[in-house]
């Protein structure tokens, strides 16, 4: 395989697992700050176990995610050194900002994790202000910079290819920060929410049901009613967005092959390169250009308007959209089933045909934040920069790239699955314990 | 001073801060790999003990400068990404390792103490991360990372994989556990492991000077602009540097481990400055010099609007931090 496939499978191995920990990382001080806060109002035991399990947790989740984020640090100059060399100065500040972010983070993290008796209940609980505080910042800043390679802004190109006029502050506020950024950290909540919520539907399933499982389904679900909504919202602006400013990503989303007015959404369905149309989806005339401009008989861009090599792989990302939106879809149905049985019945809904959808979010959650990711990504190849620099010119000449890709990947499988046993091994101690 | 010197000045600051704070967190890696005799657990357990809180905010001073470098000198980071792809790729496994390992047996099924293969892999990656990331300083130092045109020319090989990078290598991974076990004889000041730690200060000292000195005697031959930094501008931070190492080994001999503490962290300050001293204005060299380097002023400008403003969260945070967990009253509670 050559360089540019190798670079691209090990920053795509890299980040695809970094995001479930990085997510994670913005989501569950929230939840630990409330659980701990309703200890220290109520005095109610059950909030402060659940703040503690949620920290043992924690660190080794924040452990995980800050080295395989060290790696993606060091990944983007080892892989892609023009790339850097070209956009450093440009997008680099976000990435600085969030190195700020990090570190408090970090410190307030030392604090919590080991000054459960070293700091009175009120200060301890005050130090997951900044680590829930910094932890939704490092998503924001980093988003940022991804926002600028869809949307590359802050400078001009000279003449012989050289940077001028750099203006770090407009390339961080590029024109998909605003679309981009509250999409991610509202689905940072999402994924949280989803995960917490079906670890205790789990124990609720088989039985265990006390006190804490109840109240930590209930932060979670509350936690995810309330991101899924804004997280389909965001991801509307988005959507249209990228409708204006993206016209082949939208197009592959859509699987549009040909310029349409009044363009149909394609429910499902593979796109087919060689006959030019999704094969096997529900179509429903018209909703596209509603949803895109408001107007069903808006125009939508078809892939016949670009140059083959500016295409991006219209199967990968109509798929990955269809399933972000699926699952996003039935994370919201679960979401409304139980808050309408809570508020309708005024009690826990213990159906277990529920409890066992709520398991499901949990995954399916991870999965359309991944899908996500693939339509960001894969939609906006061939470029690295959006229409400036292309990733096939991008990767490093280095040697060695195969064993690197198939060492990280290896690291990465034995991450997750002693990731999964500790935590698992953690639960077992904690059923044992109470 | 331009802003991009002051912008390197910070990045070099930050390299100073990650020596001497997470230089200690490796070294105790290595005598958690070396633990040994009757106390064998509770060397082991002290280390943990030591680290745990900080070693998280300890790391960050590497992320910090990897951005403010390919923010501040895209240029220096996009070719130093290339020349020192192989030793940094290998130093990045020892990272990955080194923390979800050590986070995994604080965690994990058995108690910190008896040894187990998380305990080895966190010891072993420990000993890896600063060894090739020290290999990738000596190629730097020694002028060894050639540019033309904006190009590598000097290949993927070129100053870190000779005998002279490998004793660099050496020298950072003794360094590091002098630093650690000189630390940790303050950590377990009038416990039965002062002892255990201060004997093992004085050996990792002697290894760590005599590779200090082989360094210096071999690099006018080895490593001609690393002979010329040190020796010429730096040479008084040098001397400082050296001055030092007498004072740390009797502190350390005669147990005073919180002499010996300052005298091992002014070691490391002043070498890194005495070559930062001697090398200025080059950034890579004797091809990319800081200027060169540097990104266009808005940008760096705003590193330093950033960096200012961050600092005055970080500083009082991590001061914070260490008055919690480096205190020595432990009834300091907040």
């Amino acid at each position: 395989m050559d360089n540019v496939t190798l670079a691209r499978a090990t920053m795509g191995t890299s980040l695809a697992f970094h995001i479930v920990f990085a997510v994670l990382g913005v989501g569950l001080p929230l939840l630990m700050l409330v659980a701990e806060g309703l200890w220290l109002r109520t005095q109610d035991e059950v909030w402060l176990n659940l703040a503690r399990r949620w920290s043992k947790a924690f660190g080794i989740l924040f452990a995980v995610g800050a080295v395989s984020g060290t790696s993606l640090s060091f990944e983007l100059g080892l892989l892609w050194p023009r790339f850097m060399a070209f956009s450093g100065a440009i997008f680099g500040l976000p990435f600085s900002a969030e190195g700020f972010a990090f570190f408090i983070e970090a410190i307030f993290l030392g604090l919590y994790l080991y000054g459960w008796d070293r700091l009175t209940p009120v200060v301890h609980w005050l130090t997951s202000i900044p680590i829930a505080v910094s932890g939704a910042l490092s998503a924001v800043f980093v988003v940022m910079a991804n926002a600028w390679m869809n949307s590359p802004s802050g400078f001009r190109l000279g003449s012989d290819g050289g940077l001028l006029d750099v203006d770090p502050l407009a390339a961080a506020l590029n024109p998909s920060t605003p679309t981009e950024d509250p999409h991610m950290l509202v689905s940072a909540y999402v994924v949280t929410g989803s995960l917490v919520a079906s670890v205790y539907a789990i124990g609720l399933l088989r039985r265990r049901d006390d006190p804490l499982h109840r109240r930590g389904l209930v932060l979670g679900m509350s936690m995810a009613a309330v991101a899924i909504v804004l997280a389909g919202i965001t991801g509307d602006t988005s959507a249209r967005f990228i409708y204006q400013a993206q016209p082949a990503k939208f197009a592959s989303m859509e699987g549009i092959y040909h310029t349409v007015r009044g363009a149909p959404v394609h429910l499902g369905g593979i796109p087919v390169d060689s006959e030019q149309r999704v094969v096997g989806a529900i179509e429903i005339p018209n909703l596209l250009s509603l949803l895109a401009a408001f107007d069903p008989n808006a125009v939508v861009r078809g892939l016949d308007t670009f140059p083959p090599n500016d295409r991006p792989n219209t199967v990968l990302v109509h798929l990955s959209f269809d399933t972000m939106v699926g699952f996003g879809t039935l994370i919201g149905l679960t979401a409304a089933l139980f808050w309408l049985l809570v508020i309708f019945r005024r009690r826990l809904p213990m159906w277990r045909p529920l409890l066992f959808l709520i398991v499901v979010t949990g995954p399916a959650s991870v999965m359309a934040m991944e899908a996500g990711w693939f339509v960001t990504e894969f939609g906006r190849q061939p470029w690295i920069v959006y229409e400036v620099l292309r990733t096939s010119e991008a990767a490093t000449n280095a040697p060695a790239l195969g064993p690197t890709f198939l060492i990280f990947f290896a690291i990465y499988i034995g991450l997750a699955v002693t990731t999964a046993r500790l935590l698992l091994l953690q639960a077992k101690r904690n059923r044992a314990a109470a | 001073m331009s802003e991009a010197e002051i912008v390197a000045a910070i990045l070099w600051l930050a390299l100073t801060a990650y020596a001497v704070l997470a230089g200690a967190d490796f070294g105790g890696g290595v005598w958690d790999l070396l633990a040994s005799g009757p106390h064998e657990a509770e060397q082991r357990r002290a280390v943990a003990e030591a680290m745990g809180p900080v070693w998280e905010a300890n790391h960050v001073w590497l992320i910090f400068m990897i951005v403010g470098l390919f923010t501040g000198f895209p240029a220096a980071f996009g070719i130093l990404s290339m020349a020192l792809y192989l030793p940094f790729t290998i130093a990045l496994v020892g990272i990955v390792f080194r923390g979800a390992a050590f986070a995994f047996r604080a965690h994990g099924r058995e108690e910190v103490g008896a040894a187990s293969a998380w305990g080895v892999a966190f010891g072993g990656a420990s000993v890896i991360a600063p060894f090739f990331m020290a290999t990738g300083a000596a190629a730097v130092a020694s002028g060894s990372i050639r540019v033309s045109g904006g190009h590598l020319v000097s290949g993927f090989e070129a100053g870190w994989a000779t005998p002279y990078g490998l004793l660099v290598g050496l020298f950072a991974v003794a360094m590091c556990a002098y630093i650690a076990a000189t630390y940790l004889t303050v950590e377990t000041e009038g416990t039965p492991l002062e002892g255990d730690f201060r004997r093992r200060a004085a050996v990792a000292g002697l290894v760590a000077g005599a590779a200090a000195i082989t360094s210096l005697v071999l690099a006018p031959f080895a490593a001609p602009s690393l002979a010329h930094a040190l020796f010429g501008r730096g040479l008084p931070l040098l001397v400082i540097a050296l001055i030092n190492g007498p004072i740390a080994l009797v502190a350390v001999w005669r147990s005073r481990p919180r002499v010996a503490r300052i005298a091992v962290a002014a070691q490391v300050i002043f070498v890194l400055w005495a070559g930062a001293v001697g090398q200025w204005p080059y950034l890579v060299p004797p091809d990319l010099t800081i200027a060169d380097a540097a990104a266009p002023n808005a940008t760096l400008t705003a590193l330093l609007v950033v960096t200012g403003i961050g600092s005055l969260l970080l500083l009082p945070s991590l001061w914070f931090l260490f008055r919690v967990f480096k205190s020595r009253n432990p009834a300091a509670i907040y």
